[in-house]
């Protein structure tokens, strides 16, 4: 850990026990609390206090102009945010679930990803679109996506996943602190704990792990750091948001030494953690749920091809979703689960 | 650059500082309700224009609302459809089936038998009313809460669990979230989790319709709240630059989850008032007569056969249950709002009329109740026959990668067959297709 990530004050800092939606929440409250030019709004984020209860009390707290609910319309809920932060807000829009973000992509794509670019400065764009994403609760093909590499292709957007609470707080802090537009997914699935990959085993809430421990009050994790969650030598596992836990459970199960890295931000990835441990292991294994054809495990695979070529001692793996949509009923069929991990992890051993 | 006062320096001499309005609706958990604001006009007392009269001549129509059934029961001016008794008892069992088989969808939803369901419960007749006015073969192009089309065009109870249970007989192959429902047969289209995006293919549907010279109209729905998505505006302004047969329905059943229709711009205008600005014909009509419902349809419809175009038709109503099973209305609205919706309820208003009328009796009523639970149940038991939400074991895996595309690919190829050894390792004694 670098000492920005965990300065001495902050190891000894007070912790408390969050779960994900918690420690989002209360990441959104130390900002609004710092910072009077935050403000938030979505689709039934005020009163309410979202669909997942993220943003719960903080209208109450921040009062109705800080905190509010918005019209159904993505478009115009990213594009009022590019317009508040040209006046001189930070504004932290929420898109209900991920599948909904794409009416508003012509203003993130062509506007917010480039107004600092296109002014020359004159003009800039810190927004933080948190939005949740993700299958695996039986949310169909409009509940369920994972569009990341979409905004990982686009100039200018920094794309931003957690993988723990204690992760999820820090980051969307230095999120809004950003003064670039900052895409921040949620992974869903373990809003409320940790995710094995075995959807039949009961679930597991986050206060028996050991990431649900959040500092209290003001603390940042800097974007494009990642995580080294497991040091080993076996192989490397480039991983991030729900698949992380996937992969130390299967990878634990399996009793493999691997070293697996939280990507935590994809765009600026940490290449250095990934160059470093690639050359030390001599193997890679890539994980996400997203579809495979020009999904982020491309561009990894990429960048270690590119990079780590003469120390590959076996082909990069890649583990992801299925090129299609995210059914319903097959959800579990589609999600990259244990036996698709485990098959890609012997083929890497066996090479 | 010049020296510009900060953003936390922004009062300038004498002048006012802006205040940004939040909309808040009138009542909260808790609060007493009191309706007294909303203008209810008598029923009877609106004027019903000629159905190839120029848009402008409806709009005085997009701020009042259409009413034919009264507080007596009784049918009233110039908007009454005038059906037989036959026509309105098929109407009123065909809102309380959707009623009945909502019920017992709700609470499969609760038992476990699937993930996830949403009622149209006090809506009836924004669907069952409409599918009534448009010809079987007009196209829909549905939101979430339309069962009662369906419904009314006679497709099968089971065939709708099946898609609810995402069972080895859904038609839908399991891909899609309950209630998501497809019939072409039915001329009902593949209904999007995503808002509003029906509205513009409606109206691209009935553009063609009037490129090949058919007879057939489009109609298309969304609820007040999505009604403010961009697609909407997209609809209307192709709609009236092509004169597109179809007609296009906003169902103001106030709430979107939990945002009240202020969130929609509500507080401003009615949601019919959006004709005025494309310059096409508005109706507002009273969503819980199923008789006023019917007969601004039938006007509509009407209206597109005969190429006078487009109109937009506000259904005034009440969301009387939550969003979905997934949401809690309790956390946010005041309970009392149904009861003292002043709409009333729709089947007990047809009831009334049919009652007043002679033609139906509460023991009728009270025998058809029973009917629907017993034929609702009996459809149930039937699909449960093949199975309800499991794992996935309903579907052969290889289902997964059909109709992505015409054709499978070979990347496509290559992840089936990963996916059927994926299912061999889990349940080794599982074979394909049985």
């Amino acid at each position: 850990m670098g000492l920005e990530e965990a300065p001495l004050s902050l190891a000894n800092a007070p912790t408390k026990r969050l779960n994900m939606i918690e420690a989002i929440n209360d990441a959104l409250a130390v900002m609004m609390e710092r910072d009077p030019n935050v403000v938030v709004f979505g689709e039934d984020v005020g009163y309410f206090g979202g669909v997942f209860r993220a943003t719960a009390g903080l209208q109450k707290r921040f009062g109705k102009t800080r905190v509010f609910d918005t019209p159904i319309n993505e478009c115009g809920i990213i594009g009022a945010a590019v317009g508040m932060g040209a006046y001189g807000l930070r504004p932290v829009p929420e898109i209900q679930f991920a599948d909904y973000i794409y009416p508003g992509l012509d203003q993130l794509i062509s506007e917010a990803a480039r107004l600092r670019y296109r002014s020359a400065g004159e003009f800039t764009a810190p927004i933080t679109v948190r939005s949740p994403f993700g299958g695996g609760i039986f949310g169909g093909q409009t509940h369920s996506q994972s569009p990341e590499a979409l905004f990982t292709h686009v100039a200018g957007i920094k794309t931003v996943i957690p993988a723990t609470p204690h992760d999820a707080k820090g980051l969307l802090i230095a999120a809004i602190e950003d003064n670039d537009p900052v895409i921040f997914f949620e992974p869903k699935r373990i809003y409320n704990g940790p995710f094995s990959g075995n959807y039949d085993t009961p679930v597991e809430p986050w206060s028996r792990h050991k990431d649900s421990e959040v500092p209290e009050g003001y603390y940042r994790i800097p974007l494009g750091k990642a995580r080294v969650v497991r040091e080993g030598e076996a192989m490397t596992v480039l991983a991030y948001g729900t698949m992380i836990h996937v992969a130390e459970a299967v990878l634990a199960e399996k009793g493999i030494d691997a070293e697996i890295i939280d990507l935590r931000t994809l765009v600026p990835i940490d290449i250095e953690t990934v160059q470093k441990s690639v050359e030390k292991t001599g193997k890679c294994l890539i994980i996400h749920e997203a579809t495979r054809t020009c999904g982020y495990g491309a561009e990894l695979s990429a960048l270690v091809q590119e990079r780590c070529f003469y120390h590959l001692e076996a082909p990069i793996e890649r583990v992801t979703g299925f090129d299609t949509p995210y059914p319903h009923s097959l959800e579990w069929a589609y999600f990259p689960g244990p036996v698709r991990i485990g098959e890609a992890v012997d083929r890497l051993l066996k090479a | 650059m010049a020296e510009r006062p900060s953003i936390d320096e922004h009062v300038r001499g004498n002048l006012p500082p802006l205040s940004l309005h939040v909309p808040e609706p009138p009542f909260r958990p808790g609060d007493p309700v009191d309706y007294s604001y909303l203008t209810i006009p008598p029923a009877g007392a609106q004027p019903r224009p000629d159905e190839a009269c120029d848009p402008a001549e409806t709009h005085p129509l997009c701020h009042d609302l259409i009413r034919v059934l009264d507080d007596e029961g009784r049918a009233v001016g110039p908007w009454d459809p005038r059906l037989d008794p036959e026509t309105l008892r098929r109407m009123l069992r065909t809102m309380a089936l959707t009623r009945a088989f909502d019920d017992r969808m709700y609470r499969g939803q609760r038992q476990g038998k699937t993930s996830f369901y949403m009622k149209c419960t006090g809506e009836e007749a924004t669907s069952v009313a409409s599918a009534f006015a448009l010809a079987d073969d007009d196209m829909v192009f549905p939101s979430y809460r339309q069962q009662g089309i369906l419904i009314a065009r006679g497709y099968p109870l089971t065939e709708m669990i099946n898609q609810i249970y995402s069972n080895r007989a859904d038609k839908l192959k399991g891909r899609q979230l309950p209630i998501m429902y497809s019939s072409r047969e039915h001329s009902f289209f593949t209904i999007s989790g995503n808002l509003a995006t029906q509205y513009p293919q409606a109206a691209g549907w009935s553009m063609a319709s009037a490129i090949k010279g058919d007879t057939r109209i489009a109609a298309t729905w969304i609820g007040e709240g999505s009604s403010a998505e961009g697609d909407a505006h997209a609809a209307f302004t192709f709609a009236t630059v092509f004169n597109a047969p179809c007609v296009f329905n906003i169902v103001n059943n106030q709430w979107a989850i939990s945002s009240f229709s202020g969130f929609a711009g509500g507080e401003r205008a009615t949601f019919a008032a959006k004709a005025v600005g494309y310059g096409i014909a508005g109706l507002r009509v009273d969503g819980n007569d199923a008789l006023a419902v019917y007969a601004a349809m039938r006007w509509a419809a009407n209206r597109a056969r005969a190429n006078k175009g487009p109109t937009l038709i506000e259904h005034f109503t009440y969301r009387a249950e939550g969003h979905s099973t997934s949401d809690d209305p309790s956390a946010y609205r005041s309970a009392q709002e149904r009861s003292e919706w002043p709409l009333g309820d729709p089947i007990t208003r047809l009831k009334n009329h049919l009652v007043a009328l002679g033609e139906w009796s509460d023991q009728q009523h009270d025998a058809m109740d029973k009917e629907h639970i017993e034929q609702v149940k009996a459809a149930t038991k039937e699909a449960e026959k093949n199975g309800i939400l499991g794992h996935g074991l309903h579907h052969p895996f290889h289902t997964m990668f059909e109709d992505v595309f015409e054709e499978l690919p070979w990347h496509l190829e290559e992840q089936a067959e990963q996916a059927i050894r994926e299912r061999r390792i889990k349940w080794p004694t599982w074979k394909e297709y049985d």
